[in-house]
């Protein structure tokens, strides 16, 4: 477990100083243990497990927005557990559940549950809908097809840098809108 | 979504840097403290014997208490804009301006005085004090919520409370200099209770505004 956390502390610190390949290991690495956690707390509250990919994706949204204020001079495993919990305690609220989590749900070391295959639309594609129309189409073209920022700059015939804004946008427009509903 | 593509896209988005917390909040109080200061000087302004007055260690103890409290509190509100970083460490701050304003008040009751301790108390102008206190801090509170958006605090209420209690502590370092009242006892309840209501109003307004 601490080396795992130490892992982390480096991948952000690499990301942060622009390596983004670390940073897409990190976002893979901490996925499971925030799946595990999310389920647990999920069924402590009495909520059926299959809400916790939604509540992942938020999370990992808010970790993606919020990275500046992770101090790249402390460890990244409490950083990163403090915005998990506020995430699912505001999920559990909005579901107007009674809240059990546990603090252990964020700092156990279960791999945890694969995703499963076949998955509801989601909150995320739900959201994305509302989007204005040129962030959707970036952020479907990048997140939904897989397709490079170059070739979404291409197909949707934009600049590689309003693909960029369009998809940055796009990210901090999605996080508003969750615990909007 | 698919979790894995939502990861691409994030790490795709990788190469955009946000600027500190710190750092936009000392953005946002250097523009908010202009109108602050032009209101007060507009409206209120020094009083008229400051000069004489900063011989009066407690003329000058109202200012060191105040600005030792707005540091206390920037610390302890970027602290909490940060998920996960230990407050406790940093809270004993709060105890320097409330043991300079005790200490005040100890020296106040023992010193020889022309007029009674509730005189001294009760003051001449504690309602100026608490209407003043509040508008001047207004500026200062709501630039330092919309600085604070930028933050992750996991605290909203708290948060809101810290940043009530930071701009409080700015616009008493001006309302501090037209207040003819300089008995510690004054400053230690009217002040506090001006205080005290600019941060329960950021305690509220945190709660709905710094959530993210």
């Amino acid at each position: 477990m601490r080396e795992r956390e130490t892992e982390w502390t480096d991948l952000m610190r690499s990301a942060n100083a622009g390596d983004s390949v670390a940073y897409h290991r990190l976002l893979k690495a901490i996925t499971p243990v925030l799946r595990a956690a999310t389920r647990r707390g999920l069924a402590r509250s009495g909520q059926p497990v299959e809400q916790a990919e939604d509540i992942v994706q938020d999370i990992l949204i808010a970790v993606h927005l919020k990275r500046h204020t992770w101090d790249p001079t402390a460890p990244f495993a409490p950083w990163l557990f403090a915005i998990a919990r506020n995430k699912l305690i505001d999920a559990l609220r909005r579901r107007g559940r009674r809240i059990f989590v546990n603090i252990d749900d964020f700092s156990e070391t279960l791999a945890g549950a694969p995703q499963e295959d076949t998955l509801p639309p989601g909150e995320v594609a739900s959201h994305l809908e509302q989007l204005p129309a040129r962030q959707r189409d970036v952020l479907q073209s990048i997140a939904v097809d897989a397709r490079s920022i170059k070739d979404t700059a291409t197909k949707l015939s934009m600049t590689e840098g309003a693909v960029r804004v369009a998809l940055h946008r796009g990210l901090s427009n999605l996080a508003s809108k969750f615990g909007k509903e | 979504m698919d979790t894995d593509r939502l990861i691409q896209a994030l790490a795709a988005d990788s190469d955009t840097r946000a600027r500190p917390v710190s750092w936009v909040l000392a953005l946002a109080l250097a523009l908010a403290a202009p109108i602050s200061t032009a209101v007060f000087a507009m409206q209120f302004g020094p009083r008229e014997d400051w000069r004489a007055a900063m011989r009066n260690p407690f003329f000058d103890l109202k200012f060191v208490v105040m600005i030792a409290l707005a540091v206390a509190a920037t610390v302890l509100v970027l602290r909490l804009a940060r998920p996960g970083a230990p407050i406790r460490r940093v809270s004993w701050l709060l105890g320097i301006p409330a043991g300079l304003i005790g200490i005040g008040v100890a020296t106040d009751m023992m010193m020889p005085q022309q007029s009674a301790w509730s005189t001294r108390l009760i003051g001449s102008n504690s309602m100026i004090c608490l209407a003043v206190i509040p508008l001047l801090s207004l500026p200062l509170l709501t630039a330092a919520l919309i600085a604070l958006r930028h933050g992750a605090p996991t605290r909203p209420a708290l948060t809101g409370a810290v940043a009530g209690l930071m701009s409080a502590a700015l616009a008493a370092i001006l309302y501090a200099a037209h207040c003819f009242d300089d008995s510690p006892l004054f400053v230690a309840t009217w002040y506090s209770l001006a205080i005290g209501v600019v941060t329960a109003a950021g305690a509220l307004i945190g709660a709905r505004v710094l959530r993210f």
